[in-house]
């Protein structure tokens, strides 16, 4: 069975510490602002240029001039700023946020990751996430644990091209939870209904069962 | 002195076919409505254009991808244009896909007066594919060069006939650093003003890097996403 959407944000939100600063990525990363822990008090960084993101806007509030960098519209908080493009990544770059969770269509068990490309067929472009990739204290991808053929998403070496170079540090899948050591792919936590046996099936990467590993409180 | 020009229509007019243009926004956000519309118009053509993104189909610099005025893209990100990606694969247009920081830092740097800069964004992926690599502390970073832009088109909120700029919410985004970035630097604004209109303490861009500004009209201002919640 495994983690749907939701409950995968669900999950990367009880990483998140009070007095983080945060950037959230497209997809299944923007869920993760809806279970913000009780009591854990974190700043949303938007690297259009805005850190104190709040919720969606009541409809006929909206405002084209206040988005996030998915494009979608947004509001502000109180203690809200709003900056510059290169004010942005600079801050991205000088480490100042603490955690980015993004998707990624491959991470590799080194910690590589590939977000952007899949050659003469998916031109989009990278937008921010190399910067982020490459400047961010602690990176947790959000994805499926296979594509949708069936294979792998974690994989000995990523086969598409590269998004950053040996920077993921955690995984959440729709089957489990993995911490990226010097050792490959460790498996700290498996969803409800999903064994280790398919897991394993599944990882075509490194795959080391932590020996605590539990089943993960959804 | 007066950098007040009449409209788009004249603040454009000198632009040639084969221009580098710096297009400010962030998808369809801040972006200079006028000064595209009035480019369609005009039908220069075989511009190279620097902006984060390319618009969508039927609006922003989409209106001059349609059209086929467009050589080059440098961007970050052109998910949202179906067209772009139709000439893009078909081999008519000319893309260079850059990190979006490094893009921001790129306009910044010009507009500095720093020739290049080093930056980590790329590091060990096919961006970093010809480029200068040097270690500090441990850490690789590539030497990224400052654009060189002949004009750089942006949107404010706010303005003065002295070119002072204001802007507005996630509406600012690349917008500072590509007036700050071109040789020629053309901006449109919502509100044009008097000199002293605006608080000197609220100023983001300096009218010294502003060579023509104009009062805009009928700004549709798209929505791309609209995203909102229940009461």
């Amino acid at each position: 069975m495994g983690l749907n959407k939701e409950q995968i944000a669900a999950r990367i939100a009880k990483e998140l510490k009070n007095g983080y600063y945060v950037n959230l990525g497209i997809g299944i990363p923007t869920l993760v602002a809806n279970y913000i822990p009780e009591g854990v008090n974190v700043i949303l960084q938007s690297e259009n240029g805005l850190l104190g993101m709040g919720p969606f806007p009541f409809e006929g509030e909206e405002d084209p001039d206040l988005i996030n960098a998915g494009k979608q519209t947004i509001t502000t908080l109180p203690g809200s700023v709003f900056f510059d493009s290169a004010m942005s990544f600079g801050m991205i770059r000088a480490g100042k946020v603490d955690l980015t969770v993004l998707g990624a269509m491959e991470v590799a068990e080194n910690g590589d990751i590939a977000n952007w490309k899949i050659p003469n067929k998916m031109v989009k472009g990278m937008g921010g996430a190399m910067d982020l990739v490459a400047a961010a204290k602690n990176i947790i991808v959000a994805m499926q644990h296979t594509n949708p053929k069936g294979e792998s998403k974690l994989l000995p070496r990523c086969t598409l091209p590269l998004t950053g170079v040996g920077c993921v540090k955690k995984i959440v899948t729709d089957l489990g939870v993995f911490d990226v050591t010097a050792d490959g792919f460790a498996c700290i936590e498996y969803a409800p209904g999903v064994t280790i046996d398919e897991i394993k099936a599944k990882t075509a990467g490194k795959l080391t069962i932590a020996p605590d590993v539990k089943e993960m409180t959804v | 002195m007066n950098k007040v020009v009449a409209g788009a229509d004249v603040a454009i007019q000198d632009i040639p076919s084969g221009a580098t243009i710096m297009l400010g926004g962030f998808g369809l956000c801040g972006i200079p409505e006028n000064c595209i519309a009035a480019m369609v118009k005009k039908g220069i053509n075989n511009l190279t254009c620097i902006s984060n993104n390319a618009g969508v189909d039927d609006f922003g610099i989409g209106l001059l991808l349609q059209n086929k005025q467009v050589k080059k893209m440098i961007s970050s990100y052109v998910g949202e244009n179906a067209e772009f990606e139709r000439q893009l694969l078909s081999g008519e247009l000319e893309v260079e896909l850059i990190p979006q920081g490094t893009l921001a830092t790129r306009c910044m740097a010009s507009g500095y007066g720093m020739p290049a800069v080093y930056l980590l964004a790329g590091v060990g992926t096919e961006v970093a594919e010809g480029k200068e690599v040097r270690e500090f502390n441990g850490k690789k970073y590539l030497l990224e060069h400052a654009f060189d832009s002949d004009f750089a088109i942006v949107k404010a909120w706010k303005g003065d006939t002295l070119g002072n700029l204001i802007f507005k919410d996630t509406a600012r985004n690349f917008n500072p650093m590509m007036a700050m970035a071109g040789k020629i630097t053309i901006a449109e604004v919502e509100e044009l003003v008097q000199p002293g209109e605006l608080d000197p303490n609220y100023i983001h861009v300096p009218g010294i890097y502003v060579h023509r500004i104009f009062q805009g009209s009928n700004y549709e201002k798209r929505i791309e996403q609209r995203t909102v919640r229940k009461r």
